[in-house]
């Protein structure tokens, strides 16, 4: 009984390197291809649309309420030690240093990442992969490719506007609503946010999770079990995984930056 | 390859190929000829398709060669199995199409991927192609917009865009209505006869490959037991031959999954049941 | 879709993209105060510079006119050195001038405040050296003195420049501290009973 239980998760644990493995395999063929982009740039800009565009509503929509949030309760917090001025820092920095990278992360996951898997496994699903594959063209570099650098470079982009809208709703709340200074919300915010601590080590964590985000959901649809079961697992999968995988790293990025 | 002769362009020699524990093929030779069409018969399930993915090269043997065209695609490179897929075309079961293109965009997908040619070129010859399968009207249409037939009929321009010397078809006629699967039929002797191709058929449907094979393999449980003309199938003694040329219920092939002798079944009550 | 629309929409995208960038980095964070790499180092010794972070604010009358740039241990005179990076336009700071550790608020941020001096020569920052050591306050003025004599002529810090007169941050509980023991000696000396315990360092 024990030995059957040990067995299982031993094999459970190999199941887990062979995954891991054939992920790294598949991210060194994307990464080896990525001259193949040049020829297809065409591509890439399309998937720019469908992972980056299609995503904007959603991420300016859920930046403008986070900030408006986090405005309403920063200014309940800070009002009590009269010291709602600095409701521009908490607002920014909340918002450029976690926030920003990790909710529009979260948000890409769901709404680009699952698309991608989804896309991909119904493509492995109705051979269409192996068709390429037969007409001498490697999908590895054909659809995998223009999507990964397409997510890897949208995704700094969507979190800056996530950021940005943020500060604009947190603005909205403060000063329009609850009559904070106009000046104060900004001029704090300026003294006190700095430019390489804060927010290029934002953008360097958002491009750390864009990386992550479509990595696995690539993987996911290109490893997916052929058949409609299979898509949906695996697109379930890869919203789980690259959540989970987005706040672990977000822990690990944020001690190594901020942690002295 | 001391005894290639230059009229057999894909050589099979000693193939074995197993899925997890199950023994798909068991060292079976098969040759086909330069200009045939050539089927590769059998019941369901006994890996007609997974050998088309042997030759592509996208499933690799546990044992044996496969030569193409004189080279060896088992074990061949990336890059070179690459370059010898550029020379064969296969037909997927379902067509295939890339859903996210129109019938114009599929044809013209290997010409644009391969060749350096100029648009009003690649025009050309994407017309050429879906004249010949009878589709030049439908270039506008989306994939889903395709009946099943036709979908087929496209991917079959696209497979002959590049002009290859070999084309493999993955079960052509399953689910057709007559009319589509007679159209199918014709097509593919034509396409073979006027474009000096080479055609590799996978089908059950003994009366439809039967009609335009030139030569038949017949494959049960991972082995080559019957081959030969259509005719001479027919006539063969091999009951193996006889039972699938002529549909049979039960035969060598039998009609009852392997188990227990029924009497013993009914009168243990269920309690072997999932032990 | 057409393609034209779709690149149309990725250039929206992208162009969006970047003005958030551009929002955050002159709007949100400290980027736009920054002119760039202009402007020149000075160098101060502390003997406390508790709390000080690389780039604290440096003011004058206020107003920031640099940061802190490096704050490290000098092993020679056993004290800190912070750097500090003075912006351009604000190059007629006294050569004389002094700089104290100062707290925003009860709570906040640490920064250096300097102070220009009486507007004299060198021998007078001696003489308020020699004042400061006497007051016992603060840390005694910068022992140095020899290297940067130079500074005198001037009349202005430059790059290079030490700041010979500084004033350390000030530690909240030293302050209790000191103040508990002076509150105790001076109970002694009245002739007073045995103090409480626990405050005295």
């Amino acid at each position: 009984m024990i030995l059957a239980t040990l067995q299982h998760l031993g094999q459970r644990g190999m199941q887990v390197f062979e995954r891991l493995g054939r992920a790294s395999i598949l991210l060194s063929r994307i990464l080896g291809g990525i001259h193949t982009l040049v020829p297809r740039f065409s591509l890439f800009i399309h998937q720019i649309h469908s992972v980056g565009v299609l995503s904007l509503v959603i991420i300016v929509v859920s930046g403008v309420f986070v900030g408006m949030v986090l405005g309403l309760q920063g200014y309940n917090t800070l009002v009590d030690f009269g010291a709602e001025e600095s409701l521009g820092v908490v607002v920014s920095l909340s918002l450029v240093r976690e926030l920003g990278p990790v909710v529009s992360a979260l948000l890409f996951a769901g709404r680009a990442g699952s698309a991608l898997t989804a896309e991909i496994g119904l493509m492995k699903a109705t051979e269409q992969l192996s068709a390429m594959e037969m007409m001498a063209v490697d999908p590895v570099h054909r659809v995998l490719a223009p999507r990964f650098f397409a997510g890897l470079f949208s995704m700094p982009l969507l979190a800056a506007i996530f950021s940005a809208v943020g500060v604009l709703g947190g603005f909205f709340v403060g000063v329009g609503l609850l009559g904070v200074d106009d000046g104060a919300y900004w001029s704090q915010m300026q003294a006190k946010v700095d430019f390489y601590d804060d927010i290029m080590n934002g953008v360097i964590k958002s491009i750390a999770f864009g990386w992550v985000v479509t990595w696995i959901a690539v993987f996911e649809g290109y490893d997916a079990v052929p058949t409609s079961e299979g898509v949906s697992r695996a697109t379930t999968r890869t919203v789980v995984y690259s959540s989970l995988a987005v706040l672990g790293l977000d822990f690990i990025l944020t001690a190594l930056m901020f942690g002295d | 390859m001391s005894d290639n002769n230059n009229d057999i362009i894909v050589r099979i020699r000693n193939l074995s190929f197993s899925r997890g524990s199950r023994r798909i093929f068991d060292d079976i030779d098969i040759d086909i000829r330069r200009g045939s069409v050539t089927s590769i018969m059998g019941p369901s399930g006994t890996g007609k398709t997974t050998l088309l993915r042997l030759i592509g090269g996208q499933l690799r043997p546990d044992a044996g060669q496969i030569f193409f065209d004189g080279e060896e695609v088992t074990g061949a490179s990336r890059r070179r199995l690459f370059e010898l897929r550029k020379r064969m075309g296969m037909l997927f079961q379902n067509g295939a199409l890339l859903t996210d293109m129109d019938v114009y965009d599929n044809v013209a997908f290997p010409l644009r991927e391969h060749t350096d040619l100029p648009e009003s070129m690649i025009r050309d010859l994407v017309l050429m192609k879906l004249e010949a399968v009878g589709l030049r009207g439908a270039r506008h249409l989306m994939p889903a917009e395709l009946s099943g037939g036709m979908a087929r009929r496209v991917a079959l321009a696209r497979a002959i865009a590049l002009d290859p010397m070999m084309i493999m078809y993955d079960e052509p006629f399953t689910g057709q209505d007559p009319i589509s699967m007679g159209v199918l039929v014709r097509l593919i002797r034509e396409v073979n006869d006027s474009l000096g191709l080479t055609s590799v058929l996978v089908s059950h449907d003994i009366d439809e490959a039967s009609a335009i094979s030139d030569h038949i393999y017949l494959l049960s449980g991972g082995k080559v037991v019957a081959q030969g003309g259509a005719e001479e199938l027919r006539n063969s003694a091999s009951e193996w031959a006889q039972q699938f040329m002529q549909g049979l219920p039960d035969g060598p092939v039998p009609f009852h999954y392997p188990a227990s002798s029924f009497r013993d079944d009914l009168l243990s009550g269920g309690e072997g049941e999932r032990p | 879709m057409t393609t034209r629309t779709t690149e149309i929409w990725v250039g929206i995208f992208v162009a969006a993209g970047l003005a958030s960038l551009f929002m955050l980095a002159m709007k949100v964070s400290n980027l736009s105060a920054f002119s760039g790499d202009e402007g020149y180092t000075i160098y101060a010794r502390f003997e406390d510079a508790s709390g000080l972070k690389v780039r604290s604010p440096v003011t004058m009358g206020g107003v920031r006119i640099g940061r802190v740039t490096d704050i490290r241990f000098d092993p020679q005179q056993l004290v800190a050195m912070v750097t500090m990076r003075i912006e351009k336009q604000y190059d007629t700071l006294p050569v004389d001038s002094s700089a104290s550790i100062y707290t925003a608020g009860l709570l906040g941020e640490k920064y250096i405040g300097l102070e220009p001096g009486a507007g004299g020569g060198c021998e007078d920052a001696d003489l308020e050296a020699e004042l400061e050591a006497e007051l016992g306050g603060g840390g005694p003025a910068d022992a140095g003195a020899g290297e940067d004599a130079g500074d005198c002529q001037s009349g202005y810090l430059k790059e290079g420049s030490v700041i010979k007169l500084t004033q350390d941050s000030l530690v909240l509980e030293k302050l209790i501290g000191q103040f508990v023991s002076q509150f105790l000696t001076s109970k002694e000396e009245g002739g007073g009973d045995a103090a409480p315990q626990g405050g005295a360092q």
